[in-house]
């Protein structure tokens, strides 16, 4: 199982690997800002994306418009301080597949993660 | 200040530290501020919208240390790029956990800034009272300085 995961904090970056980890998800590349995802992204080729919101450079909504509009369906998971039910329900109209609010504990970004996979027919 | 922005941070605060650093804070009175920051490494982050100014996250060095360093899971020096990403981190999600509860208001946060440095200053928007909120954790005290204000929609409109 491959998982791209886009925040502009490292240490976010490294928390959500370690949580990745103990699911046994270990193949991981990163990337700070949607832009610098984009040019990453398809030569990765992700199971899944694990994306912030609020990013400098190009932020995590913008990347999902751009990466859907290529046709591209892999399953993105929102996780982001934007709590908001706008910004969730504008996240889903751009193509996000779930949603994890910042804080979260490892057990609700894993069960996420889990369920993501699970719906889209990929093996947790 | 209206308390209605103020609760929304106590709430913050409290949830981020259980949930992420695994400390539990406890939160002093808040009172107005007039010199901020009171201490030595601050994370900042801007509100814009329905509600402008800005939020300071303030430690003394060493229980910053302590505190980045749970958040983390592992021990960072002050001088290290990601010490200041972390607490920049921290700000962020204080920051985006209260403005959620900003009933019907449409806010926006920055990316966080990171400034280190005894004596350091943090110019407060004008005309904005701010509110220091102080907490204490196992190791020390830090405070979370709010400074906003509703911005009027005929300004927005502006």
């Amino acid at each position: 199982m491959r998982v791209f995961i886009v925040d502009d904090s490292r240490t976010m970056r490294n928390i959500q690997k370690a949580t990745l980890a103990t699911l046994g998800h270990t193949d991981v590349e990163e990337a700070g800002d949607g832009q610098d995802a984009l040019s990453k992204v398809d030569a990765f080729g992700p199971d899944l994306i694990l994306l912030d919101w609020n990013m400098p450079v190009m932020d995590g909504i913008t990347f999902v418009r751009q990466y859907r509009a290529k046709g591209r369906t892999t399953p993105i998971i929102m996780v982001t301080t934007e709590a908001e039910k706008s910004r969730v329900v504008e996240a889903i109209k751009a193509g996000v597949n779930n949603y994890v609010v910042k804080p979260f504990t490892p057990e609700s970004l894993c069960q996420k993660v889990s369920e993501t996979l699970a719906r889209a027919g990929k093996a947790a | 200040m209206d308390a209605r922005y103020i609760n929304p941070f106590l709430e913050a605060v409290r949830s981020v530290f259980s949930t992420m650093v695994h400390l539990d804070v406890e939160l002093g009175r808040p009172q107005l501020a007039e010199a901020l920051p009171r201490y030595d490494v601050s994370g900042i982050i801007g509100m814009s919208g329905d509600v402008v100014g800005s939020i300071v996250l303030s430690f003394p060095t060493p229980v910053a240390v302590q505190v980045i360093g749970r958040f983390a899971s592992t021990e960072l020096h002050p001088s290290s790029p990601d010490f200041a990403d972390a607490l920049g981190e921290l700000v962020n999600m204080i920051s985006g956990a209260a403005k959620a509860k900003f009933e019907g208001k449409n806010v926006s946060i920055s990316t966080p800034s990171v400034v280190i440095g005894a004596g350091h200053t943090v110019a407060r928007p004008a005309r904005t009272a701010c509110i220091s909120l102080p907490c204490r954790v196992f190791c020390g005290d830090f405070s979370i300085d709010i400074a906003i204000r509703e911005q009027p929609s005929s300004a927005v409109a502006a």
